[in-house]
């Protein structure tokens, strides 16, 4: 079976790899190499405590469990050349500032009702977690499963291991099908800047530009991008311990609105620094973002964290999220062309959900047995057909 | 002339001079501890951020860039 | 929140055109001159305590006037300011350009200081006057204290009346070598020697088909080989400084001869005691306020500028540019272009009888600086100094070796996966290196010049902007 992947970003490298390990001939075709856009544009979150529950939070719980036994191997069986993912099971602690807590428990109530592990600290365990947080906080739940990873590095981690295995990587940009054109249809191949690529399957893992790249194959995907803008702060002594939200985060996740959102999540660094994000707008692929998300972040950093307040900003970054109409990741075979198989939609949440995307990938092109449900996550879904 | 306490010494310097001109007129070539050493002055105009120092408890302040101040508390920076 | 608010750039009350002007060296201050004389409002920033920028770094109680050249001109540029709107101390950490109007966002105040005054400047037009720093290139060793770059030697004497040693070894290349030996001479150091890394051919193919073009140039370099004779400093051609030797701070160094691609020549090496050495292999010009403005900029790794046109005018409305960010040509090109930019960006005519020395000026010194780079210019072979495990980036101590083994990955995954530029300086001091030894280990680095915070900013100075900036 030869497979072609489209994008080299994590979704992509994740693919990728469980492709080769199935026993498939990987290509992976990117217009810029490995992790050059959202995948190195994004905070590395694996995060439960954000997920409602429902059909992505159980993709995240299986995803979680199945990354820290991903990153363990990524890092165990490294060469010294192949950078480390920077894996840390740290936790994350949701807090609410006054007013905040009914809401966050009931929040909290309902995903231990899922088996997403919740815990409510009290003012001591807190100040004992996170000493340097605001006084004004005035309840917190503590998710164990959180972690943190570095996506850029992770993301090369991974390809460099697909391509030890034998993937290959080619430089290149998706330009056209091999095969039957329209709908419906049958592809062979795609046609890139860098020659024709023949494969039983394509897969389309181009993230925010997924959309894209399905037209120029023929077929019809709803994928928007959202811009985030992220703050990092220069080295300092740790000072924050967990992943740290505000309890807005978890309201700001799942919202279609166009305008400026944020919500605070504070973090620290292997490398020390401090990162803060996050805005949320859809601006299409806007590159500047200007000074106002920047300010409307820090000012929430400031008020979770008061030290912050004389801490210098180093850098800001911003990425494009790929999100589909109905929040919900786009994993499966296309409704109209054989062939072809998508794998995007995570919006925030992509770096956390790879190796389980990648795990229904296999299951698609491969017809390897898995214990997940693919059904929710089909490109064929009808709330996804309303709006194509 | 002007006095500065850098740790737990006091140093003198000429009214104007940055906290870099201070340290340096009193012998010192490095005052920040970095990962592979001591580091001081490199870049001398505020690029290359090797001086930071604490003044006054505030971190991260450029010693080439800013002009001391009589009674000044300056202290190292580890980088760990 | 500690940090207050003010607005400025409203002077111009009477409709006057309202030019803010960044930087305070050579060629920000004659564009101020220049956009006041064409009737304009201006507002002038710049990060220093004290104008003249690099050019004209001083202190009045500290400076020895040995030092000073071309003061006259100096005295005569900030005289006219008291017209001018103007805040030293002003750290522009963020600027916008759309629909014709500029916004920069400052904060002044002691340099590095918690809760600075915010200050929010809405413009017509800008000139960007940004200028260079000094491009040291990474030598094995040069982390060690009493290795600074020869700028930082040049404003530790001039500035502070300092030097970091007692016997210093200046290495690189180009004609600012010079002033530099004579200002560690007169603050209080033995020049040892001055190494100047480009050799006869390649200094004669530069300067000697068109030596006229010297003349403006030539009155001030007479004066500092004069210096060199006075100090007996020698001067030697096709060598430079390939390692710095010492354990806790500088004890010597190596020198070479280097071949023209600057390799150095095997069997060549010989030590030379001293306790503090100058790099300064040219400049790096900075373009970060450009960038975040929109403005077109070109070239390759040899160098990337501010692309104007003859009005001095960059690719985006009401933004102008002059001085180093467009080339680096000097003073004398800076004070030219300046005066082109301000009047330009005051609504003046290129035809007003006002342009015609500058314009004049301007042509002759771009060919200068032409000649500059064909003579002075970083040749490629410099990356075999190098040793594997040398540091190249200075603030995440990331070796050569460690960046040539990630050169095939994009620039922002390369520069993650080693930390290269990631640091507190953001990749200011060794991204002309990194991207060297990328593209010697077949990597295409894409450029380390956008750097969307623009200067050392606190979170709470950031937060105003949101909390109780003049926006809400």
């Amino acid at each position: 079976m030869r497979v072609a992947v489209i994008g080299s970003g994590i979704v992509g490298a994740a693919c990728a790899l469980a492709l080769v390990e199935g026993g498939a001939e990987v290509v992976v075709i990117d217009r810029v190499g490995v992790a050059g856009e959202t995948s190195s544009r994004c905070e590395g979150n694996l995060l439960v405590s954000d997920k409602a529950p429902g059909a992505e939070a159980d993709l995240a719980v299986a995803s979680n469990a199945m990354w820290r036994v991903l990153a363990a191997r990524l890092d165990a069986e490294r060469p010294s050349c192949q950078p480390l993912t920077e894996f840390e099971a740290k936790g994350g602690i949701v807090v609410a500032f006054d007013g905040g807590e009914p809401a966050l428990e009931r929040f909290a109530e309902a995903q231990r009702a899922t088996g997403i592990r919740a815990e409510a600290m009290d003012v001591a365990a807190l100040t004992e977690a996170e000493p340097f947080l605001s006084r004004e906080v005035v309840h917190a739940v503590h998710y164990p499963d959180d972690a943190q990873i570095q996506p850029s590095t992770a993301t090369q981690a991974l390809l460099d291991t697909a391509v030890r295995a034998g993937a290959r990587l080619v430089i290149g940009e998706v330009t056209g099908a091999l095969g039957r054109a329209g709908r419906p249809g049958r592809l062979s191949g795609v046609m890139t800047t860098a020659g024709p690529i023949e494969a039983d399957v394509v897969v389309n893992c181009a993230g925010p530009w997924a959309g894209e790249v399905a037209a120029r194959l023929g077929a019809r995907l709803d994928i928007r991008p959202r811009r985030g803008v992220i703050l990092v702060t220069t080295p300092m002594p740790q000072r924050v311990f967990h992943k740290v939200y505000d309890s807005d985060y978890v309201g700001a996740v799942g919202s279609g609105d166009a305008a400026l959102q944020t919500s605070t999540v504070v973090e620290s660094t292997p490398g020390g620094t401090v990162l803060i994000g996050s805005s949320r707008e859809r601006v299409g692929f806007d590159d500047r973002p200007g000074v106002a998300p920047a300010a409307a972040i820090a000012a929430k950093a400031v008020r979770l964290f008061p030290f912050l307040e004389e801490t210098l900003l180093l850098r800001s970054y911003f990425g494009f999220r790929p999100y589909a109409p109905d929040h919900l990741p786009v994993i499966g075979a296309d409704p109209e062309i054989v062939g072809l198989v998508h794998a995007t939609g995570h919006e925030g949440a992509g770096i956390g959900l790879a190796p389980a995307t990648a795990e229904l990938v296999v299951h698609a092109v491969l017809g390897a047995p898995t214990a997940l449900d693919p059904t929710p996550f089909l490109p064929g879904r009808a709330s996804l057909q309303e709006t194509a | 002339m002007i006095r500065i306490t850098v740790g737990d010494e006091a140093i003198e310097g000429r009214d104007g001079q940055t906290i870099a001109g201070v340290l340096i007129g009193a012998g010192r070539t490095a005052w920040r501890t970095a990962q592979t050493g001591d580091r001081g002055v490199f870049c001398g105009i505020g690029v290359c951020h090797d001086c930071l120092v604490t003044v006054n408890d505030v971190e991260g302040v450029r010693a080439c860039q800013r002009e001391a101040v009589d009674g000044d508390r300056v202290e190292r920076e580890v980088r760990a | 929140m500690t940090a207050a608010t003010g607005t400025v750039g409203t002077t111009g009350t009477t409709g006057a055109t309202r030019v803010a002007i960044l930087g305070g060296g050579p060629a920000g201050l004659a564009a101020a001159q220049a956009a006041l004389a064409a009737g304009a409002a201006v507002t002038l920033l710049d990060e220093g305590g004290r104008l003249g920028g690099q050019y004209w770094r001083h202190h009045e109680g500290l400076t020895d006037r040995r030092l000073q050249h071309g003061w006259a001109r100096f005295e005569r540029l900030r005289g006219v300011l008291d017209r001018a709107e103007v805040h030293t101390g002003a750290s522009v950490w963020s600027a916008e350009a759309s629909d014709g109007v500029v916004r920069l966002r400052a904060v002044v105040g002691a340099a590095d200081a918690a809760g600075r005054v915010a200050l929010d400047i809405e413009a017509d037009a800008v000139v960007v006057a940004t200028g260079a720093h000094d491009l040291a290139l990474p030598v094995p060793g040069w982390t060690l204290p009493g290795v600074t770059t020869a700028g930082a030697a040049q404003a530790l004497a001039k500035r502070d009346g300092v030097t970091v040693g007692r016997r210093t070894v200046v290495s690189g290349a180009g004609p600012f070598l010079l002033p530099v030996a004579q200002s560690l001479s007169v603050a209080g150091s033995e020049v040892v020697g001055v190494h100047e890394a480009s050799r006869l051919g390649g200094l004669a193919a530069g300067w000697l088909p068109r030596p006229w073009q010297l003349v403006g140039k030539a009155g001030e370099l007479v004066e500092y080989v004069g210096a060199l004779a006075r100090h007996r400093i020698p001067y030697r051609i096709g060598s430079g400084v390939v390692r710095v030797l010492g354990t806790d701070r500088v004890e010597g160094v190596v020198i070479a001869a280097l071949d023209a691609d600057w390799r150095p020549i095997p069997g060549t090496e010989r030590e030379v005691a001293c306790d503090s050495v100058a790099l300064g292999h040219g400049f790096t010009p900075r373009l970060e306020v450009a960038i975040a403005l929109g403005a077109v900029i070109e070239g390759d790794r040899r160098g990337r500028f501010v692309v104007v046109d003859e009005s001095q005018r960059t690719s985006v409305d009401g933004v102008f540019a002059a001085g180093e960010v467009t080339g680096i040509g000097g003073a004398d090109a800076a004070l030219a272009e300046g005066a082109v930019a301000g009047f330009m960006a005051a609504g003046g005519a290129l035809d007003d009888g006002r342009m015609r020395g500058p314009l004049a000026v301007r042509r002759r010194m771009r060919a200068f600086a032409a000649r500059l780079e064909r003579a002075h210019g970083i040749q490629p072979g410099w990356t075999s100094w190098l040793s594997d495990d040398t540091v190249v980036c200075r603030c995440e101590n990331v070796t050569r070796r460690t960046i040539a083994v990630r050169a095939d990955a994009p620039l922002r995954a390369m520069k993650l996966a080693t930390r290269a530029g990631l640091g507190a300086c953001q990749g200011r001091t060794c991204g002309r290196a990194v991207e060297a030894i990328v593209a010697d280990a077949g990597g295409a680095p894409e450029g380390f010049d956008r750097r969307p915070v623009l200067a050392p900013v606190r979170l709470g100075e950031v937060a105003a902007v949101a909390t109780g900036g003049p926006e809400q």
